[in-house]
């Protein structure tokens, strides 16, 4: 495939890695704050051919992993409903709340239904008019402008039956309460690429800054990842904390205004709980006010659900780099991914999750 | 329904000649299957007559009896053995590009008895339809089976008809079982893979399960695959008559190759070890799992054959594939080693590993 | 969390008052909403993601950055500095 295949040659991966190794003087902690390069990385194998000293550990990258176990449980509340079609990304659909998961609710008759864009499920809302269509609008940044898009075409074009439940959150915030912590042991970051397509990575000079850690935007192919990596090691030998751009054919530092404009009229930052590691500051997004009739939660009045996280689940620690998931007792024994305990195994895209599958440290 | 007065109608049969509302009897040639259609009796024998033996007509459905029964041409020797297998087929929608479940069910059982080293002979074929589907819907699915029965060279010898109220089948099952005769000297079984072995695939992988997703309309992507259901009796055979020693074959269906693989690399107690580079996917399927995030490895087929044979007859097995109709773009994806038992590896592109997992269950677009 | 692929617009059209586009991903083709990339037209490559584009894809970047990365490694062949 073009503009993809390129960057899975072999041979210029290899020349890159060669470059790391020659590079590297030290023990380097670098962490990779997004779920698709999690994927990409344990995927090709990558994890395992860079240098010892070299350690890229995965950050809370997975807007499935993270969101808030009581959020998941509301939206399996409204997805019982009769009146209700609950539309959803698929990753969220084997996510189990504190009793069962969506699959659960479309096996006792929900009508659940996956959709690929938000602006599917818009449709199908126009095309059932007697029903409600509820869209699980979950992501990052990345999935803001098609999110905020469908409430917007909702409103533009009066379709009353269609609402959104939201969980957003968004990345630098994140990265200022890992930095922040007194435990903190990351020293450089990859910074997600397409996050920073939309946003672009002028939020991240002042992270750099404050914190003197390097910061690269990178892209999800192997050669974009260690090209990303290459350059944030680099930083580090040489003793700079600054934000650069390794993603170059995809991000701009102002990112994309249309799509930060539609954003910004739909949303507004807000506190948000981070499942594994609690609530950061200013790091989500919610409806605005003028948008509220768009808010499933009040459409549908879910009230308080009472959860409850695993006591041995230890996916606070490694969403924020402090652990492995191999360092988890629990791991591939009471947790798999078809019996996760906590956010990291739920995902395919969790670390946690992403380590079994691909067969690190299970022997 | 209005009342009708009794005597002989312009076809020819007798009405009752009751008083008083009576439910008439219902018209010949109907559009639409009704409940009456799987009640055994008047409509039942229409349908059979009308739909099911001009399509599958052979002689020994042409006989009508409540059992088929069968004659071997040569009683079985000692050594020989039957295959026996069953399967149920559901699939929406019914008719997709390449395909449609009649064409699915008989392929998938053919399928099922070749993988055993079998030479597949008869068929039955049992029908849950729902009350409402239109008859000529069904003449469609009856006549790709019966060309599909034709292109594998086996007889639907027995079949069954019922009819669900409507929403209580999806449109239509199907329901299949064979039987097959295995020749002598032909072993090939799960646990049968040796260190050493050579993994063959016939054509390239996921045809199907991105044609019947397209098909859906769920995910509105549009592509001109067409799913690769066929009967792959034939590319067995061709194995066979080149005298190459099989020790297992499958037909990777639900879950991918990688389902397959990690249920033979567990049964033969084996490590599969594949080479990413050498894995078949035609562009556009690797186009639709780019964008829907999915694994080709566990994308459906249902035609191709998975072949394990011993390293010096890879050249010969690959020789026979490809000149095969359904077979040139055979390729060698892996081999076998001792360990670590029961685990699929791939090696990257990138000169990396990993592990192939058996996938979790349905397949799901994600965004991550 | 960013599953974006890179895809070519094949044509562009207005529906309910959104730019929209088909774009072909090598084989495959989905109508990709184009709101937020105003400038991108007929042949030019979009990063889409969930059905939205979220960035034009700077061919001319891409081509650069590759052919560096070609010329690195290739020289470094001809030098025998291959391990």
């Amino acid at each position: 495939m073009k503009h993809l295949s390129e960057y899975r040659d072999a041979h210029l991966v290899r020349g890159v890695l060669r470059e790391i190794e020659g590079l590297v003087s030290a023990p380097r902690v670098v962490m990779e704050i997004c779920g698709g390069q999690t994927h990409s990385i344990v995927r090709s194998g990558l994890d395992r051919m860079l240098p010892e000293q070299l350690a890229l550990v995965h950050g809370p990258g997975c807007p499935v992993c993270v969101t808030p176990l009581e959020m998941i449980d509301r939206a399996l509340a409204v997805a019982t409903r009769p009146e209700v079609i609950f539309t959803s990304y698929g990753d969220m659909l084997r996510v189990p709340g504190s009793r069962q998961d969506l699959f659960g609710i479309r096996a006792a008759g929900g009508d659940v239904r996956v959709v690929y864009s938000p602006l599917d499920a818009v449709a199908i809302a126009r095309q059932e008019p007697g029903r409600q269509v509820v869209f699980f609008a979950i992501g990052f940044e990345t999935t803001a402008p098609a999110n905020a898009l469908a409430v917007r075409q909702a409103r533009d074009l009066g379709i009353e039956n269609f609402s959104v439940l939201v969980s957003h959150a968004t990345v630098p915030a994140a990265m200022r309460a890992i930095l922040g912590s007194p435990h903190n042991l990351v020293q450089g970051f990859l910074a997600a690429g397409h996050v920073c397509a939309v946003m672009g990575w002028w939020e991240y000079e002042p992270i750099a800054a404050e914190f003197g850690v390097p910061i690269v935007v990178t892209g999800f192919e192997p050669l974009d990842l260690v090209q990303g990596i290459r350059m944030c090691v680099r930083q580090l030998e040489e003793g700079r904390a600054e934000v650069e751009n390794a993603y170059t054919r995809a991000v701009t530092r102002e990112g994309n205004r249309p799509a930060q404009a539609l954003i910004a009229e739909i949303f507004e930052v807000c506190d948000r709980k981070w499942r594994g590691i609690g609530t950061i500051p200013a790091s989500g997004y919610r409806l605005r006010p003028e948008f509220a009739a768009y808010d499933a939660e009040r459409r549908f009045e879910v009230g308080d659900v009472e959860t409850e996280e695993s006591a041995v689940c230890i996916a606070g620690e490694i969403l924020q780099g402090r652990k492995k998931p191999t360092d988890c007792p629990a791991f591939g024994a009471e947790c798999t991914p078809d019996n996760p305990l906590g956010a990291t195994m739920v995902s395919t895209e969790g670390a946690c999750a992403a380590y079994y599958r691909y067969g690190r440290g299970t022997g | 329904m209005s009342e009708r007065p009794p005597g002989p109608t312009p076809d020819g049969e007798e009405r009752p000649a009751v008083e008083g509302a009576v439910c008439p009897t219902p018209l010949p040639h109907h559009e639409r299957i009704m409940l009456g259609h799987g009640g055994g009796g008047r409509l039942t024998a229409e349908l059979i007559r009308e739909v099911f033996l001009p399509a599958l007509d052979n002689e020994v459905l042409q006989r009508g009896e409540d059992a088929a029964v069968l004659e071997l041409t040569g009683s079985l020797t000692a050594g020989e053995r039957l295959a026996v297998t069953t399967d149920a087929h559901i699939v929406r929608p019914l008719f997709f590009p390449g395909g449609d479940i009649g064409r699915l069910a008989v392929c998938g059982t053919v399928n099922d008895l070749a993988v055993m080293g079998a030479v597949p002979l008869w068929l039955t074929a049992s029908f849950i339809i729902e009350e409402g589907l239109e008859t000529a819907l069904l003449l469609r699915v009856a006549e790709a089976m019966r060309t599909a029965a034709a292109e594998a060279g086996v007889t639907v010898v027995a079949g069954d008809t019922k009819v669900a109220e409507r929403g209580q089948v999806d449109g239509l099952y199907i329901s299949t079982s064979g039987v097959g005769r295995i020749p002598t000297g032909r072993n090939p079984s799960g646990s049968g893979i040796r260190p050493g072995d050579v993994v063959l695939v016939s054509g390239p992988l996921g045809d199907h399960g991105i044609a019947v997703l397209a098909a859906r309309g769920e995910l509105a992507f549009e592509t001109t695959i067409r799913s690769d259901v066929a009967p792959v009796n034939g590319l067995v055979e061709a194995l066979y008559d080149a005298g190459v020693t099989v020790h297992a074959m499958r037909d990777p269906t639900r879950g991918g190759l990688a389902a397959t693989l990690n249920e033979l690399a567990t049964r033969s107690r084996v490590a599969v070890v594949l080479q990413e580079g050498s894995i078949p996917v035609r562009p556009e399927v690797e186009a639709a799992c780019e964008l829907l995030g999915f694994d080709p490895l566990q994308v459906a087929n249902e035609g191709r054959l998975v072949a394990f044979v011993p390293d010096g007859q890879a050249k010969a097995a690959l020789t026979a594939l490809r000149a095969h109709p359904l077979g040139p773009g055979a390729v060698v994806v892996g081999r076998v080693e001792a360990d670590p038992a029961g685990r699929v590896l791939l090696e990257t592109s990138i000169g990396g590993t990993r592990i192939v997992d058996v996938p979790a269950g349905e397949l799901l677009p994600r965004i991550c | 969390m960013c599953l974006g692929i890179p895809g070519r617009i094949t044509t562009t059209f207005e529906r309910d008052g959104l730019r929209m586009g088909k774009v072909d991903f090598g084989g495959v083709t989905r109508e990709v909403c184009l709101d937020s990339v105003p400038e991108a037209e007929v042949d030019a490559w979009v990063i889409v993601h969930v059905g939205f584009a979220i960035s034009v894809l700077d061919e001319e970047e891409a081509a650069e950055t590759l052919a560096a990365l070609r010329e690195m490694f290739d020289l470094e062949e001809e030098l025998g500095e291959r391990s």
